[in-house]
């Protein structure tokens, strides 16, 4: 009890799950959809709440670009709150004294999961640019192979935003029979010329960095400047231009008149630039090119094909949107609503009036807490036959 | 025999066959596809606009979809549904024409209810007393209502003739009782079963 006291002295965060630990598997190999192989492949994972008998209740939920496999909970490596604490806990939407939730870090990321920062055992030295391309299909069959090594047969949901939300998408693709219900939240069916446009500005940032050296910079140099100021663009497409104005205005930062300098004076170039700043140190550059490319990759299929791939499907979906989200605009999750009940799939769909942008749907909010919980309760009744 | 609190659920109620497919265009809080999905096993799906509508439907566990039916219904097929339901929506809407006729496209059926503006308490509110009726089936105050079409039995009657609607049928009732004497003057509200020509 002191120790957890010192230790919550120590860090500040506090939450109901307590202290959460990032464990890992390792299996022999993937098949890649480019056709190469990676091996080993090691996904560093977490899990909240108590897998039940009937191994019926588990919940996976995918993250984001740049999102890890600490969801929730306080990390004991780092004393950082999960990404997804708002959502996940005893009693919350994600009700961990319910459901048994998991969320696993993705292929090419670099928290924990193998990807291009990891040791090539053919080389004994960081993959770098020679890790193989991965898709958000590869992802989702990493996934798969997590979930099958818990022995669950079947995921009662599987939950994200933006690329997480794509992961939804993909494993009911992937695996029809294995997902009872599904929960894509501020994203699309496949990603557009605009959305490619600012992943590739990102990436062109980071490989113009001289640091970054052909991506061979482990242990020699770090391309900070180009990957601060992909993680700036990035930022810019996750707030709306109300959400914007609300933060900051035309506010100069400690200082009452302009300095007819190139310096950062207003509040939003300090903001992205603080942005940028804690980003490098947490986030490896290479990891960034390959995950934005496996999202430019992101294409389900033509709406025809999947009308008929998800035809009479028994999942249920619960799809989310963002009335101010420009990056992920809730006309693509009506794009998929629209797929999915042309196929006769069971879909319920809100726009969810916020002034955040696309990032809104990680920020504490009670209509997606609620849409969740109901929808989840709803479906877990039914389930049980109650 | 079920007991409805609202008669025009049991109206619609007692015309939807088990099992059929039902699109409910500003369904509100759900309650209605609650009823049909549980009772009579209909596969539903609502369409509202007002967000709030939205997480009450969610918590009833009701298939729903946030969007607006005046934007006309392009993501559904013609003749998709059994059943479409326009349950006191159409005087809601700003285009009732474009709405009626997209239900018919995208339904066998359409179901359409109103509030009857020739009822005699609202001719009196006007006629008499020369205000904006305001009656059980019409609450509201004329600055706040959500209403935009205020029409009667018999304008939507020579509505359907005109626009080649066929009706199978209307009832007319006030409170629980069916009117069927001089039903334009003594009944308060409307349903209407209609069929494309």
């Amino acid at each position: 009890m002191v120790i957890e006291l010192v230790k919550e002295e120590v860090f500040g965060e506090k939450s109901p799950l307590g202290y959460t630990e990032t464990k890992f598997f390792t299996f022999d190999a993937l098949e890649l959809e480019s056709g190469e192989v990676l091996s080993p492949v090691t996904i560093a994972y977490e899990t909240y709440g108590t897998l039940n008998e009937k191994k019926d209740n588990a919940i996976l939920i995918c993250h984001a670009l740049t999102g890890d496999a600490h969801a929730a909970g306080v990390s004991k490596e780092t004393g950082k709150l999960g990404w997804w604490e708002i959502m996940i806990g005893p009693g919350k939407a994600f009700d961990t004294d319910k459901y048994f939730v998991i969320c696993s870090n993705v292929i090419g990321g670099c928290k924990g999961s193998t990807g291009p920062s990891s040791i090539n055992p053919k080389t004994g030295k960081p993959y770098g640019m020679s890790f193989p391309v991965v898709t958000i299909k590869d992802m989702v069959n990493a996934q798969a192979k997590l979930i099958e090594h818990l022995r669950i047969e079947r995921l009662f949901c599987v939950a994200g935003g933006s690329m997480g939300g794509m992961q939804v998408l993909q494993w009911v693709y992937s695996y029809p029979n294995k997902v009872i219900t599904a929960i894509p939240i501020a994203t699309t069916l496949r990603h557009t010329p605009l959305q490619i446009a600012f992943n590739e500005v990102g990436r062109r940032a980071i490989m113009s960095d001289p640091e970054w050296m052909g991506g061979d910079y482990y242990g020699q140099s770090f391309p900070a400047n180009g990957l601060a100021v992909a993680r700036m663009i990035g930022h810019i497409t996750y707030m709306s231009d109300l959400s914007m104005k609300e933060k900051f205005g035309r506010k100069l930062r400690n200082k009452e008149k302009y300095g007819y300098d190139f310096e950062a004076e207003f509040e939003v170039e300090q903001y992205l630039k603080y942005r940028g700043e804690t980003f490098v140190q947490r986030f490896d550059a290479n990891s960034y090119l390959y995950i934005t490319k496996a999202i430019d990759y992101f294409n389900l299929g033509d709406n025809k094909d999947l009308i008929k791939r998800f035809y009479n499907l028994p999942t249920k979906f619960l799809v989310i949107s963002y009335s101010h989200d420009w990056l992920y605009p809730p006309y693509q999750s009506r794009e998929i609503v629209k797929v999915l009940k042309y196929a006769w799939v069971d879909v319920t769909y809100c726009e969810i009036s916020s002034t955040y942008g696309h990032d809104a749907f990680l920020i504490k909010n009670a209509e997606q807490e609620h849409l969740v919980t109901h929808f989840l309760n709803n479906a877990y009744a039914k389930l049980k036959g109650e | 025999m079920r007991h409805f609190e609202r008669f025009d659920f049991k109206i619609i109620f007692d015309i939807i066959e088990q099992g059929s497919k039902v699109l409910d265009l500003g369904c509100g809080d759900g309650e209605l596809l609650r009823i049909l999905t549980e009772h009579k096993s209909v596969r539903g799906v609502g369409i509202e606009n007002d967000e709030k509508m939205i997480y009450a439907c969610v918590s009833k566990g009701v298939t729903v979809e946030h969007g607006d039916i005046d934007e006309g219904l392009p993501d559904f097929p013609d003749k998709f549904f059994d059943y479409v339901i326009l349950n006191f929506t159409l005087q809601e809407t700003k285009k009732p024409k474009k709405v009626i006729h997209e239900a018919l496209r995208v339904g066998e059926k359409v179901i359409v209810s109103f509030p009857n503006f020739a009822y005699y308490p609202v001719r009196f509110y006007l006629g008499i007393l020369g205000k904006t009726p305001r009656t059980k089936a019409l609450p509201y105050h004329w600055d706040e209502t959500p209403n935009l079409h205020y029409f009667t039995i018999k304008d939507f009657i020579e509505f359907c003739e005109r626009e080649n609607i066929k009706i199978v049928f209307y009832k007319a009732f006030t409170e629980h009782r069916l009117i069927k004497f001089l039903p334009n003057f003594f009944a308060e509200k409307a349903v209407f079963l209609l069929k494309g020509a």
